[in-house]
């Protein structure tokens, strides 16, 4: 069940907004304090990659992040309609042998995503024409923490 | 947090002290600074990064892109960082493969001194 949902344009500034908000969702939800910067970094690179996209190709459209707590979980979904060109892309895998060699785009779109990959418990990256859509989660407390 | 960026000079290497968060909103003042310093001469440098709270992939990239405009001039970019958030993204990114990283000022001048 999504507990949060917010749109926002494609400006850098919301990037830090977007990514305090799941900070402090997390807390809420009951993830571990030692798991916060990762969800912090992770949804932040999510939402940067988004925007990057975004302004490119649509910058008018918003982006949509959905936080849920759900089943034990503290879910995060980051949603965008910039077309992408990375579909059959193994994301799971990405490394960066040669990063001085790499032109500065396909470093940046990369290393984005290398990060989730590399920080988020569990990660799911969806592109398509219609836009790119990234899922990831992170273990959280039974129920959530009160909301006093 | 904002970003705070300054520099000084010290012989041959110039440092530059960031403090804040290195994002998508605020990695270009870096990137321009960078830039600037390469553009006037500063091939050496050492970026402090022990009061960044923050950095991102886009950070990453634009210490990568002032890596590659210092080695066009057979220069040198290195990191002073002993945070560990900080580190994990670079060791995610293999990046630590690529700049030296150093626990602190005087141990980066110290090894700058001795590669001169």
């Amino acid at each position: 069940m999504a507990t949060v949902e917010l749109t926002f344009s494609a400006l850098p500034a919301h990037v830090r907004t977007a990514r305090l908000l799941a900070t402090a969702i997390a807390r809420r939800t009951g993830v571990e304090e030692s798991l916060l910067d990762e969800v912090r970094l992770a949804v932040g690179e999510a939402c940067s990659r988004a925007v990057e996209a975004h302004r490119l190709h649509c910058p008018g459209e918003p982006i949509r992040i959905e936080l849920c707590d759900d089943s034990g979980r503290f879910e995060v979904i980051v949603t965008d309609s910039a077309p992408s060109d990375e579909q059959g892309r193994d994301y799971t895998s990405l490394r960066f042998d040669d990063p001085l060699g790499q032109l500065p785009g396909t470093l940046m779109s990369g290393f984005g995503i290398a990060v989730i990959v590399g920080l988020a418990d569990d990660v799911e990256v969806f592109p398509s024409q219609k836009g790119m859509r990234i899922r990831m989660s992170w273990p959280a407390a039974a129920g959530g923490l009160s909301p006093v | 947090m904002d970003l705070k960026l300054d520099h000084h000079s010290e012989d041959s290497l110039t440092i530059v002290e960031v403090e804040g968060e290195i994002d998508v909103y605020t990695a270009p003042r870096l990137r321009e600074l960078l830039i600037d310093l390469v553009n006037k001469g500063n091939f050496h440098l050492l970026v402090n990064m022990e009061k960044v709270d923050f950095l991102d992939s886009t950070g990453l990239g634009v210490l990568v892109g002032g890596l590659k405009r210092v080695r066009a001039h057979d220069g040198s970019l290195e990191l002073v960082c002993t945070q560990e958030r900080i580190l994990k993204i670079f060791r995610i990114t293999g990046l630590t493969k690529v700049f030296g990283i150093y626990a602190s000022v005087d141990e980066a001048k110290e090894a700058h001194g001795r590669d001169k």
